[in-house]
C-alpha cells in the first residue's frame, strides 16, 4: 500500500509521537546505540576529520563535474555488458523498473534496502502491478509486514519493539509451530533467516540500491551488513540497481576515502560486513550471478538542486549520523517527519525535493544545537540550509501570525537604535515589574506553548547599551 | 528514454551555468579517472609484514570472525575437519573450483563437491585475493573459480588466506585487485568481507549471522 507523505502536518505528528511509550522506548535503544559507538570508533581513528575534509572535497569535485562523470560511467557500464536508464522523476524511474521485470517475466521480485526506491514509491508501484515484492532487510521485511513506512534510512524497523515483532511474524508466516518461541532476537533472526531463503532463489529480478556508482568501472557498490544485498544480486536472473545521480564517485579511492566515513558515522562500526563492487552481468565462464545487468539513474529533483544553495546536500552519503543525534529526531521519531527521509537530513532534503510547501514545518523541527552538523561525515552546514528555508518560509508568508507580528515588531525597532534602546529600557522594566522582582516568569502572553515547560527568566538590572555607556562591562 | 538522457545531462548543465565540458576541464575530468590516487591512509596499518598479520588477526577476531593459522596448503583438509568438528557441524563442504586440488585423503571422512553453492550446502570453502589489515575485512573476487554465491548462500564460510597476501589498508588490495585483473578488465563481483552476517535491526541488538554466514573462519596459510 502507498503511504501517502504527512510532512505537513509535523506538529500533529510529533504532539502523537510524544505520547507514544511504546515508541519512547524505542527511541530509547537508538539514542543508547548509535551515538556511543560512533563517538568510540571515530575517536580510534585520528584522521577522522582529515578524512570529512577529503570526502567533501571529493563530492564537491564530482557534482561541479556530474555530467562528464555521468556519461564515461554509462560507457563503462555498457563496456562490461551492463545497461543505463535514465529516469528523470519517480513515474519515469518505477515505469523503467517495471518494464524490466516485465520483460524478465518477474513473478517474484527480491529488494535489499534502498531509499531512493522509497522515494520515487517504487514498492507500491510493483505491488499494484502483481508483483510478489519481497523485502529482504530484516527492518524492511519486518515493515513490509506491518504495512508500515520505514522510520529511519539505516534501522527502518527501530520504531517496533520485539514482542510488536513477535507478534508480526506469528500473524505472517503459516506453517510454523505456533507456540514456538519469539521472544528473542536470534528467534526472530533465524525465522526470518529461513522464510527468506527460498525467495532468494525464486526471485526472477533482484533489486538494489547503490552507495557509489565508480565512473572509472561503470560498478556499483553496496554497503550492508546482513548479506541480503548479495543473495538478492547475485541469485535472481536480472539484478536492477536503482540509484540516484549524484551517487557518482570518480574512482575506488574515492569511494574508500568516503567509506572510510560511513560506517563509523552510520552504525559505528569500523566497516560494515560487505562492501560490493559489482561490474555488468555474469560472464560465460562464471557459475552463478546474475544474466542481465540493469542501471536505472534517477533525478527526480537532483539536477534542480545542483548549482543552489540546496548543493551541498548532494554530498549526502545516508548515513544516518544526523538523526541518531538530533534530539528532535530522538523525541519524536522518524514517521512524525511524513515522508522518506526523517531527521535533519529529511528536515533539508524534503523541502528540496517535494518543495516547501508540504513540508514547512520540516526546517523548523531542530533546535538548532547543530549536533547534526558536528556529525555529518560529508560537512553538509545542515543549520545552516534549514535557516535559509525557514528565512524562505517566512518571506512567503508562512508560519504563524503572532510568529510572524512578533518579528515584524522586533526588526521594526531593532533596525531604529533611537527607538529600540528606550523601548528595551522599558520592556525590561515592564518584565521585572510582571514577575514582581522573582526574577522569572510562570506565564508570558503569546509564549504559552514556552512557559508551559519552563521559566522565563526576566531582565535583571540594565540593558546592555547602558552598561556599555558606563563601560562597566567586565 | 533517450530523451530523458538528454534532458538530465542539459539540466545539469544548466544547473551548473556552463556548457559540456572539453578541453582543459574535461582533461581534469579524464587524468582524475586514469591515474587513481589515494587519499589519507591511516597511520595505524604503518607496520612491518608481522605487524599487519597480527593487526588483521586481531581485528578479524573482533569482528567475529575466527582465524586459525597453518602452514601449508596441506594441512588445509586437516584443519576444516578440526573446525567443522569443533563448531559440532557435519563434515561436509562445497569447495571453489579454484581450490580444486586440495588432497582431501587425510580426511576420509569428509564429503567435499567442487562448484558453486546451492540452497542446501552448509559450508563452503573459498580463497581470498587479499587480507586488509586496517579492519581485518577480506577481498575476494569472483569467477569461474571463485563463484560469489560460496561467499554469501552457506551458513558457514571457510576462507584461506596466504601471509603473504595480507596488505596494509583496502586500497593495497585494490592495487592487487587492478593488477591481477590487467587487461582483462575488473572481476565481475569484488566483495569485502568484514566478519560474518550480522544485524541491529530488532531494538539495535547485535545479531551475527542473519541472511549471509553466520560463521566466518579464516585459515591464514604460511611460513616465515
Amino acid at each position: 500500500m502507498a503511504h501517502a507523505p504527512t510532512s505537513h502536518a509535523f506538529p500533529e505528528n510529533a504532539r502523537a509521537a510524544l505520547d507514544d511509550p511504546i515508541l519512547q522506548r524505542a527511541l530509547g535503544n537508538l539514542k543508547r546505540g548509535f551515538p556511543v559507538k560512533r563517538a568510540e570508533v571515530v575517536a580510534d581513528l585520528p584522521e577522522f576529520e582529515l578524512l570529512r575534509d577529503v570526502a567533501r572535497d571529493i563530492k564537491n569535485h564530482t557534482l561541479a563535474h556530474l555530467d562528464a562523470y555521468l556519461e564515461i560511467y554509462e560507457a563503462n557500464v555498457v563496456k562490461s555488458g551492463g545497461h543505463v536508464h535514465w529516469a528523470r522523476n519517480a513515474e519515469e524511474a518505477c515505469e523503467t523498473v517495471m518494464a524490466i521485470c516485465r520483460e524478465a517475466g518477474a513473478k517474484t521480485v527480491t529488494k535489499g534496502k534502498s531509499m531512493v526506491a522509497e522515494e520515487i514509491g517504487l514498492n507500491a508501484y510493483l505491488d499494484d502491478r502483481g508483483i510478489d515484492r519481497v523485502e529482504t532487510d530484516l527492518g524492511e521485511y519486518i515493515i513490509q509486514l506491518r504495512d508500515e513506512p520505514p522510520s529511519h534510512i539505516i534501522v527502518p524497523a527501530v520504531h517496533v519493539t520485539k514482542e510488536q515483532i513477535g507478534e508480526t511474524f506469528r500473524a505472517a508466516h503459516d506453517g510454523l509451530d505456533p507456540r514456538r518461541g519469539l521472544s528473542e532476537s536470534r528467534d526472530i533472526t533465524d525465522e526470518a533467516r529461513g522464510q527468506l531463503r527460498e525467495k532468494y532463489f525464486a526471485a526472477e529480478v533482484g533489486i538494489t540500491g547503490a552507495n557509489f556508482l565508480i565512473a572509472e568501472s561503470g560498478s556499483s557498490v553496496i554497503v550492508t551488513n546482513e548479506g541480503n544485498g548479495d543473495l538478492t544480486q547475485t541469485l535472481a536472473k536480472v539484478h536492477i540497481v536503482v540509484a540516484s545521480l549524484e551517487k557518482m564517485i570518480p574512482t575506488m579511492e574515492d569511494a574508500l576515502a568516503v567509506l572510510r566515513l560511513l560506517a563509523r558515522s552510520s552504525t559505528g562500526q569500523e566497516f560494515s560486513v560487505y562492501t560490493t563492487v559489482s561490474n555488468g552481468p555474469r560472464r560465460s565462464e562464471d557459475l552463478d550471478g546474475p544474466d542481465a545487468y540493469h542501471v536505472v539513474l534517477v533525478d527526480n529533483g537532483r539536477t534542480a538542486m545542483l548549482g543552489t544553495e540546496n548543493q551541498d546536500m548532494l554530498r549526502c552519503i545516508r548515513c544516518a549520523a544526523c538523526m541518531n543525534h538530533c534530539p528532535v529526531y530522538g523525541a519524536v521519531g522518524g514517521h512524525a517527519y511524513g515522508w522518506v527521509y526523517p531527521g535533519p537530513m529529511g528536515a533539508v532534503l524534503t523541502p528540496s525535493l517535494m518543495g516547501v510547501e508540504g513540508s514547512a514545518h520540516l526546517p523548523h523541527a531542530s533546535t538548532f544545537c547543530g549536533r547534526c552538523e558536528q556529525v555529518c561525515p560529508m560537512k553538509i552546514p545542515l543549520t545552516k540550509m534549514m535557516r535559509h528555508y525557514r528565512e524562505r518560509s517566512y518571506q512567503n508568508g508562512h508560519g504563524g501570525s503572532i510568529a510572524r507580528n512578533a518579528l515584524g515588531l522586533w526588526s521594526y525597532f531593532a533596525s531604529r537604535p533611537r527607538l529600540y534602546a528606550p523601548m528595551a529600557r522599558i520592556a525590561s522594566w515592564m518584565l521585572r515589574c510582571l514577575s514582581r522582582d522573582r526574577g522569572v516568569l510562570r506565564w508570558l502572553p503569546f509564549a504559552t506553548a514556552w512557559t508551559r515547560y519552563r521559566d522565563f527568566p526576566t531582565p535583571q538590572g540594565g540593558t546592555f547599551m547602558s552598561a556599555y555607556r558606563r563601560g562597566d562591562l567586565e | 528514454m533517450n530523451d530523458a538522457r538528454e534532458q538530465i545531462l542539459a539540466g545539469i548543465r544548466r544547473s551548473l551555468g556552463r556548457p559540456a565540458l572539453e578541453g582543459e576541464a574535461l582533461d581534469t575530468v579524464k587524468s582524475r579517472l586514469a591515474r587513481p590516487s589515494r587519499h589519507v591512509i591511516p597511520e595505524r596499518v604503518n607496520l612491518e609484514a608481522q605487524g599487519l598479520r597480527e593487526l588483521f588477526i586481531s581485528k578479524a577476531r573482533g569482528v567475529s570472525a575466527s582465524v586459525a593459522e597453518i602452514k601449508t596448503m596441506s594441512e588445509i583438509p586437516v584443519a576444516v575437519a578440526t573446525y567443522l568438528a569443533g563448531e559440532n557441524l557435519p563434515a561436509r563442504v562445497v569447495q571453489a573450483p579454484a581450490l580444486g586440488e586440495i588432497d582431501w585423503s587425510a580426511t576420509p571422512t569428509m564429503e567435499t563437491r567442487i562448484g558453486a553453492a546451492t540452497k542446501t550446502d552448509e559450508t563452503s570453502l573459498t580463497v581470498a585475493d587479499s587480507g586488509i589489515a586496517e579492519t581485518g575485512t577480506l577481498l575476494l573476487s569472483s569467477g569461474p573459480a571463485t563463484p560469489t554465491t560460496l561467499n554469501f548462500v552457506p551458513p558457514t564460510h571457510i576462507v584461506v588466506l596466504r601471509r603473504d597476501h595480507v596488505v596494509a589498508s583496502y586500497e593495497d588490495a585494490w592495487d592487487r585487485l587492478r593488477a591481477m585483473s590487467a587487461g582483462s578488465g575488473q572481476p565481475r563481483v569484488a566483495n569485502f568481507i568484514t566478519g560474518p552476517s550480522r544485524t541491529g535491526d530488532i531494538e539495535q541488538k547485535i545479531e551475527i549471522g542473519v541472511h549471509g554466514p553466520l560463521r566466518l573462519h579464516i585459515l591464514l596459510v604460511g611460513e616465515g
